[in-house]
């Protein structure tokens, strides 16, 4: 289907001379560079393009711009595919392929027709009754129905193929659209040398403009347009951003816009270029020249394809040169549909005019006569008709109470009505800075109020629609925006010559009544995107709802992805109508962002993949790599998890390590660890305060096992500080806590105890850790160092000690985490690597073997070691712990007040207990509810829960720790805990399983 | 996304700070000499204004330094930003 039927032969802003093949629907079709999808469609005499969400009702292209609710079509194919694309926005691309949707199996047979039948089952708030009960039903049939029924467009299933990037910027004046009100607002601003930026939605600036036959100093506005842009682009400080939605307006003027940068282009051949860029903007001052949607009028059947906005009729002829079919019916409560009427005609449409005011504008009157345009005043659109397409229209002149009709109704046969039922100021953006908009009875729609950020409204958004008012409005707006924001130059720009085009105010009418009294208006549709219909307002004003925001979730009008841009107003009319009020008594809804819907891929940005979060590794890395260790996320760290040999299993390779951690050398990669170097005068005493236990008696030399707690005396990390001289401390944290530790001691030094002259420096990534534990981890470090003294009394449990080891200056602590004999050996990290692999060396012949976290995990389990926020969860004290005899008596500390609370002294706590599971082999899961009495199903009475479970090859059985409700005083008790298909039973013991008197660690 | 002016970096987006709440809630001095219910005051209770709040911010993400904030909870507007322990130079505004 090459041949485009309705293409007009000159004029337009097409290229002729560059055709565009894409599809529709599988069918072939031929364009122009230049044509939006609709465009091109309409110049082939396509309308009808979509089914609608509720009713598959046959719709068409309603507008030419962003308030598209009909025309929502799936464009691109595979990985590139988008939904819900408005094919009034697409822009024409070599081999482009859209395809309708929400219609089965085709566009012009679809069996979800039927509802559309059964419309009169589908009232308001239908969802709210008919799907509420039995809840079970809800995610097993319903949504799943709804969702199928419903559908909107399909998203990708695969990886998003293209690139998109973020930019942040600031400006001195942010102007949002480069119509004729925001141009002029860009120049004006520019000239005083202020940075501003000027955003606009279409492919090239000018806005209406560009649809329009308006004169401007003489010429076409097109040529004042261009040499607008010139002007801008001389200017240094202005940046002109055409394909660009401003679609967020947020707190402190900080707004956000998406740049389409090559969706104008076949997919992939973008080249370097990102398909999108999201711009996050700081402006010092905003003009908001977002323009204004035209209102569709409200009759019966006021949905079926050939049915358009004036204006958007207008758009297509001028702009498109597509002529919109061969007869048209203009229906209008203004007078800008006169224009509109006298274009149709001028580019060969037989048109009629109906006017539902009695007394049309003379001037536009005479000049649509001398075309031949019979007029039709006072009288309005009762029904159209057609299916697929409209082929005929019923009026009927008003009534005196223009709530009926009188006289004979008559038909007028057509396949195009344009209808304009008057302007809304486009005040989306203004919405979201949270000014309130209000109702301007004397133009019949709501209009931005005070402004609440540093911004204004100029031109059509602010309700200024006249040509040569939304100039200097916007040449105004823009010379105070740059003043506000400092810049002034004398001297002001010359007010260009526009045609004078005086247009009386719309009459506030919205609604034709029904063909006779009392019959219902369930086919007078306000919002085609989600199926309501004046029916709907009007029995959910009935049934007693009065706030528009009660009536917009009840019947939906508004909540589609168009946010309501054509419904609003009129559904906020119909409600003031039925309630009889004035339509500002109705109040409005909230405009939220974003304005047109963004992909997630512009807001994810380059921000995906392994850029979706740092990665740390420690400088052993490469060696774990080398030796196969599967790895395990710590926080952002890589932490070996273990170290599987060939053949073995997770369980098998952990088994190996921890049983070589206990019989022989066991080596950790401990890197990770927090450490926090803490100096000053007062060191010691802001320790005392920090941790449960004392610190300023620590000799330096030696090292402290420490409890934090919050000041609600919960514990929330744990670690071995070493004092490494009088007012030096060095701090370890959990892997995963280091900077909420670290955090949490600025807060209390800066904020409440800034007296206390103490520092805190990390130094997690200064320091390579090799821990080695077991019976032999002595005679291996003895073998490598020098200048130190590793005996027992010497270098006993809980100190440190400085030496070197291989020729390393390094810092050897005797903390264990593993309950044997172990040596944390700290260098800096650029030996990290030399210390780990001379250790592997020299360890071979003793039989070292690396373990991970999860042979750790074993390890420090079967001691009864806790991790804190694995063995804790916030809810949990040091008494909880069984580690009460950490808490001081003799000092504060934060949270020490708070363990005196009645709550906290409960005997009935959870507390820390073993669980040894009767069958010896069976490993319960973490987390598994431990229950007071099994019953047949849930709810039981749930008194603990296992927090460490593991199957430990050193016991040859499985050990788990778990909170239970009185848990010390259970000991010995025999416990069931329920899960899916079966039940465990297990005996409560101390949580500790091995070496209980510590002896194998102190060696 | 507020615009903070930090005492020592400057104005800087909100995503570089981290909230601190309630600005001047004073830890007793003797804790063990409060009751029950006014430690639980101290720790749990804040006012939640609506208006004019005195709270406290950390620069998390540049110097690392708290300071107090007098920022409008409806209409987001910071009318000051002061240094820990100094005095409120605005008073708050709007009940809890």
């Amino acid at each position: 289907m090459n041949e485009q039927r309705f293409r007009l032969f000159a004029g337009g802003r097409i290229d002729r001379e560059r055709a565009v093949r894409f599809d529709f629907d599988g069918e072939r079709y031929t364009g122009f560079a230049g044509d939006t999808v609709a465009s091109a469609l309409l110049a082939h005499g396509v309308h009808l393009v979509g089914r609608s969400f509720k009713y598959h009702r046959p719709r068409g292209i309603l507008s030419a711009g962003a308030e598209e609710p009909n025309a929502l079509l799936q464009v691109g194919r595979g990985a590139y595919t988008l939904p819900n694309q408005r094919a009034t926005q697409v822009e024409l691309y070599a081999g482009l392929s859209a395809t309708s949707q929400n219609r089965w199996p085709s566009l012009r047979f679809d069996a979800g027709a039927v509802s559309s039948l059964l419309s009169p089952l589908f009232p308001a708030g239908f969802y709210y009754k008919t799907f509420m009960w039995p809840p079970s039903f809800w995610l097993r049939h319903y949504e799943p129905l709804i969702r199928r029924a419903a559908g909107l467009g399909r998203s990708p299933t695969e990886p998003d193929p293209d690139r998109y990037e973020k930019m942040h910027v600031h400006c001195d004046v942010l102007v949002v659209g480069a119509g004729a009100a925001g141009l002029a607002a860009a120049l004006s601003a520019g000239r005083t040398g202020a940075r501003v930026m000027l955003a606009d939605e279409q492919s090239e600036p000018g806005g209406w403009l560009l649809g329009s036959k308006t004169a401007i100093d003489d010429a076409p506005a097109v040529e004042w347009i261009a040499s607008a842009l010139e002007d801008l682009r001389s200017m240094p400080e202005v940046r002109v951003l055409p394909r660009t939605t401003v679609t967020g307006y947020y707190d402190h003027n900080y707004l956000v816009a998406l740049e389409r940068v090559g969706d104008h282009l076949p997919p992939g051949t973008g080249g370097a270029r990102p398909r999108q860029r999201l711009w996050k903007i700081r402006a010092r001052q905003v003009v908001l020249a977002t323009g204004a949607h035209e209102r569709p009028l409200v009759f019966r059947n006021n949905d079926r394809p050939g049915i358009m906005l004036a204006g958007a009729a207008r758009q297509y002829v001028n702009r498109y040169a597509v002529r919109p079919g061969e007869s048209a019916v203009v229906v209008t409560n203004n007078d800008s549909a006169y224009p509109a009427a006298i274009d149709l005609s001028d580019c060969g449409m037989q048109v009629h005019i109906v006017d539902v005011r009695s007394r049309p504008p003379e001037a536009m009157a005479a000049a649509a006569r001398q075309r031949s345009i019979e007029i039709f005043a006072g009288h309005a659109l009762v029904a159209a008709h057609g299916h697929a397409r409209v082929r005929e229209v019923t009026l009927a002149s008003l009534d005196a109470a223009r709530t009926g009709y009188t006289g004979t109704p008559r038909r007028l046969s057509c396949d195009l009505v344009a209808m304009s039922g008057g302007l809304n100021p486009a005040v989306h953006l203004f919405s979201q800075s949270r000014g309130r908009i209000v109702y301007s009875p004397e133009r019949g729609c709501f209009v931005p109020g005070e402004s609440v950020q540093a911004e204004r409204s100029a031109g059509a958004a602010n309700g200024t629609f006249p040509l040569a008012y939304c100039l200097s409005e916007g040449r105004e707006a823009g010379k105070a925006a740059a003043a506000a924001a400092g810049f002034r130059k004398r001297g002001g720009l010359r007010s260009p010559k526009v045609e004078g085009e005086r247009e009386q105010p719309a009459e506030a009418w919205w609604i034709s009544p029904p063909s006779r009294a009392g019959a219902p208006l369930n086919k007078h549709f306000v919002d085609f995107q989600n199926d309501v219909s004046a029916a709907d307002i009007a029995l959910a004003a009935r049934e007693g709802y009065r706030s528009v925001e009660h009536v917009k979730r009840y019947t939906t009008t508004g909540m589609g992805t168009d946010q309501g841009k054509t419904s609003n107003t009129n559904a906020i009319a119909i409600i003031s109508q039925t309630l009889g009020v004035d339509p500002s008594q109705v109040g409005v809804t909230t405009f939220r962002p974003p304005y047109t819907p963004l992909t997630f891929g512009a807001l994810a940005g380059r921000d995906i993949g392994e850029l979706a979060d740092p990665v740390r590794t420690t400088p052993m890395h490469d060696w774990h790599l080398a030796h196969g260790a599967a790895f395990e996320d710590v926080g952002q760290w890589k932490r070996p998890w273990y170290y599987p040999a060939a053949g073995e299993s997770m369980q098998d390779a952990v088994d190996r390590e921890c049983l070589a951690a206990r019989n022989a050398i066991g080596i950790l990669d401990a890197t990770t660890l927090g450490k926090i170097d803490i100096q000053g005068a007062d060191a010691a005493e802001f320790l005392d305060r920090i941790y449960t236990n004392g610190f300023r008696k620590l000799a330096p030399g030696r090292c402290r096992y420490g409890l934090m707690c919050g000041e609600d005396g919960m514990v929330f990390d744990d670690g071995v500080t070493a004092r490494l001289a009088d007012r030096h401390f060095l701090m370890s944290t959990t892997t995963g806590g280091a900077a909420r530790v670290l955090a949490w001691l600025e807060e209390w030094s800066q904020t409440e105890w800034p007296e206390l002259e103490v520092y805190f420096n990390s130094v997690t990534e200064q320091y390579a850790v090799a821990s080695i534990s077991g019976p032999f981890a002595r005679a291996l470090l003895e073998e490598l160092a020098t200048g130190i003294d590793l005996g027992p009394e010497a270098l006993p449990f809980m100190s440190w000690g400085e030496g070197r080891v291989a020729g390393i200056p390094a810092r050897i602590v005797r903390v264990s985490f593993t309950g044997e004999s172990s040596f944390e050996i700290n260098v800096p990290s650029d030996y990290g690597l030399y210390l780990w692999t001379t250790l592997m060396r020299a360890g071979a012949r003793y039989g070292i073997t690396p373990f991970g976290t999860e042979a750790m995990h074993v390890l420090r389990a079967e001691k009864g070691f806790i991790i804190a926020g694995q063995d804790t969860d916030g809810t949990v004290t040091p008494d909880d712990l069984g580690l009460g005899r950490m808490v001081s008596r003799h000092k504060d500390f934060i949270g020490k007040r708070s363990l005196a609370r009645p709550d906290c002294r409960r005997a009935d706590r959870k507390q820390l207990v073993g669980l040894l599971t009767e069958d010896p082999q069976t490993v319960l899961p973490e987390g598994a509810q431990i229950v007071d009495r099994v019953l047949p199903r849930p709810p039981m009475k749930m008194i603990g829960h296992v927090t460490s479970s593991y199957f430990s090859a050193n016991l040859g059985r499985s050990i788990a720790l778990a909170l239970l409700r009185g848990g010390r005083e259970r000991h010995g008790e025999r416990v069931v805990l329920p899960l899916p298909k079966r039940r465990v039973a297990a005996t409560v013991t101390a949580p500790v399983f091995y070496d209980e008197q510590g002896e194998r660690l102190r060696a | 996304m507020l615009l903070i002016h930090c005492p020592w970096c400057g104005p800087r987006n909100e995503d570089e700070f981290s909230y601190g709440g309630e600005a001047h809630i004073v830890r007793p001095a003797a804790p063990e000499a409060e009751s029950d219910a006014q430690w639980a005051d101290y720790l749990f209770m804040r006012t939640n204004r609506k208006g004019l709040n005195l709270e406290r911010w950390v620069h998390t993400h540049g110097c690392g330094r708290w300071f107090n904030v007098a920022r409008d909870t409806v209409t987001h507007r910071i009318e000051a930003v002061y240094g820990m322990g100094e005095a409120p130079p605005v008073q708050s505004r709007g009940g809890g």
